[in-house]
């Protein structure tokens, strides 16, 4: 089933097209990763995609009504606002907004939400006074409790300590095992590499690769758009990726 | 704690009416002159009907407007200093109502200065949205908002200046000082219908605003339309706030302070503060429009003035506390 689909998606900067006919799709149970180096467009994309930036070209997400639309995609932007200190529960609980009038379900969807990113302890506290990693998995709860099909993430696991980089990115594995799909921009080549079932690589606005982790992240692509050099192996800890340097 | 807020309010509010019903300068015993208002009383009854409630029911018309309006604003601009006067309606408002002053219409026509300050306060919205558009970002929303209130301080200020006589130029800086004193039910029913459009629109904004709580791009892919935010409230700030300046002068503080104190008890959830920042705002004015018969009873001393020097100390202490909590 698709749950997104972005034909020629084009958007404008002034005058200068930050995102540059870029096709994608999205299939249930999917971890795509979105990479590129800085300014290669991928919140663009993203924002794009959602419609909430002027596009040209047709995204299947930016063609609904914004309710529906919130139903259909939760969206975790890279700027990670708190703009009140609220507890972490009521934050959550904005991820059920689309889903009003208020019902039982919503207690549990933030429940189920908050234990899945470790944060039951952390219900009743202020989420303005948690450190800037608890604040990100807050945010991440919140997407979760929207409890849409799709997931798009922007550099969600920036910030964090080793190990909630890995349980998210194990998180966003669970998901697509439960049919659920997520598009997840990030710098980190290793993780995305290992957890990713595709990955998207973007260069200034243009698509340029999109795959298995194996096909996008060759030797090619990563000298002549990102100008480093890595070992990609698969061996008996799945997929190692290691950066070396960088090339001329 | 969250829960006492409502009871608090609920209570204080009717003891509030009913102590600014009750005091006065004719100095009627309390039971008496409630009475009256609904017992005929001769003079009494004309006092309490024509005087003390349209006094009372502006007091509370207007510390709403303000209250509401002051959560709102914050709320749509994530910032605990904003105020309802940023979008430059009040300064708008007040211009009016210093051109009716200065022109000799509002001692020609009572409802002269109600009716232009109402006018200037409609000519300030057309121009925010004129700079600002509909579209666009909260910061070009403030930059188009303080632009409006420099320029309608400035014309304010040539009134001054060009005022005929000394009184003139007086009468303009009392009735900038705010105050409820002297007002009729006629100004009650002129202000009533702006306001409760005014509430009615900003009430609607409870979901966005907390939606708003995650940034604008969260709240946008949450299925809020921030252009529909942005019209509503402006056009419920201007409606409420603009007839608050209309019938009451400029009183400051209410807008800002109300928010700061009762944030804690809504959980910061700014949906919850609305409601509550509106009877607080309320309960405020009624309160500091009875000091102002107490504490002075024979120099007329004035409302926005009173709010100002009890506010702003308030307000330094607010940051205080704040400064110490963010440090």
């Amino acid at each position: 089933m698709s749950l997104l689909s972005v034909r020629d998606l084009t958007v404008m900067r002034g005058d200068c097209p930050v995102v540059d006919g870029v096709s994608i799709d999205l299939e249930a149970s999917e971890v795509v990763g979105l990479i590129g180096p800085n300014g290669a467009g991928k919140t663009s994309l993203m924002r794009g995609a959602l419609g909430i930036l002027p596009i040209g070209g047709t995204s299947s997400l930016a063609a609904l009504s914004p309710r529906d639309r919130a139903r259909a995609v939760a969206w975790m932007p890279q700027s990670r606002e708190i703009a009140w200190p609220v507890s972490v529960e009521s934050l959550v609980t904005l991820g059920r907004i689309p889903h009003l009038p208020a019902g039982p379900g919503d207690a549990a969807a933030v429940t189920r939400a908050l234990d899945r990113l470790d944060l039951a302890s952390f219900r009743d506290r202020i989420a303005t006074r948690l450190s800037g990693g608890e604040q990100a998995r807050v945010l991440l709860a919140r997407v979760l409790a929207q409890e849409t099909p799709l997931i798009l993430a922007d550099e969600p696991i920036a910030g964090l300590d080793p190990a909630h980089q890995i349980a998210t990115m194990e998180m966003f594995r669970d998901l697509a095992a439960e049919g659920r799909s997520v598009l997840v921009a990030s710098h980190d080549l290793g993780l995305a590499a290992r957890y990713c079932t595709r990955l998207v690589m973007l260069d200034r606005g243009r698509l340029v690769a999109d795959g298995p982790p194996g096909e996008v992240l060759t030797d090619a692509n990563l000298r002549e758009i990102f100008g480093i050099r890595a070992r990609f192996e698969i061996g008996k800890d799945g997929i190692v990726f290691q950066l070396l340097e960088r090339v001329a | 704690m969250t829960r006492a807020l409502p009871l608090a309010l609920g209570a204080l509010l009717p003891l509030l009416f009913a102590a600014s019903l009750a005091i006065g300068p004719a100095g009627v015993p309390w039971g008496q002159s409630l009475a009256a208002l609904v017992r005929e009383d001769g003079l009494l009854t004309l006092v309490m009907r024509e005087i003390r409630l349209p006094r009372a029911l502006l007091a509370i018309m207007v510390g709403a407007s303000l209250g509401l309006a002051g959560a709102a604003m914050q709320g749509y601009l994530r910032n605990p200093l904003a105020e309802p006067g940023l979008i430059g309606v009040s300064g708008s408002a007040a211009l009016g109502a210093v051109i009716a002053i200065h022109t000799g219409l509002a001692a020609a026509f009572t409802l002269g200065l109600p009716l232009l300050a109402l006018a200037g306060a409609a000519i300030g919205v057309a121009l925010i949205l004129f700079l600002a558009g509909p579209r666009g970002s909260s910061l070009t929303l403030i930059l188009a908002g303080i632009a409006i209130s420099a320029l309608a301080g400035a014309f304010t200020s040539l009134a001054l200046n060009l005022s005929p006589n000394p009184f003139a130029a007086s009468e303009i800086v009392f009735w900038m000082m705010g105050s409820l004193d002297d007002r009729s039910m006629t100004h009650v029913w002129i202000a009533l219908p702006f306001m409760a459009v005014g509430w009615a629109l900003m009430l609607t904004l409870g979901r966005a605003l907390d939606a708003l709580t995650l940034g604008e791009d969260a709240a946008e892919a949450l299925g809020m339309s921030l252009t529909r935010v942005r019209l509503t409230l402006v056009f419920g700030v201007a409606a409420a706030v603009g007839a608050a300046t209309a019938v009451a002068g400029a009183i400051g503080f209410v807008g800002l302070v109300v928010p700061h104190i009762l944030r804690p008890f809504v959980g910061a959830r700014p949906s919850r503060l609305l409601l509550a920042s509106a009877a607080g705002g309320a309960a405020l004015v009624l309160a500091a429009d009875i000091a102002v018969r107490l504490i002075l009873p024979d120099r007329d001393l004035k409302l926005g003035v009173l709010m100002a020097i009890v506010g702003a100390p308030l307000f330094l202490h607010l940051i205080y506390k704040t400064r110490k909590e963010v440090a």
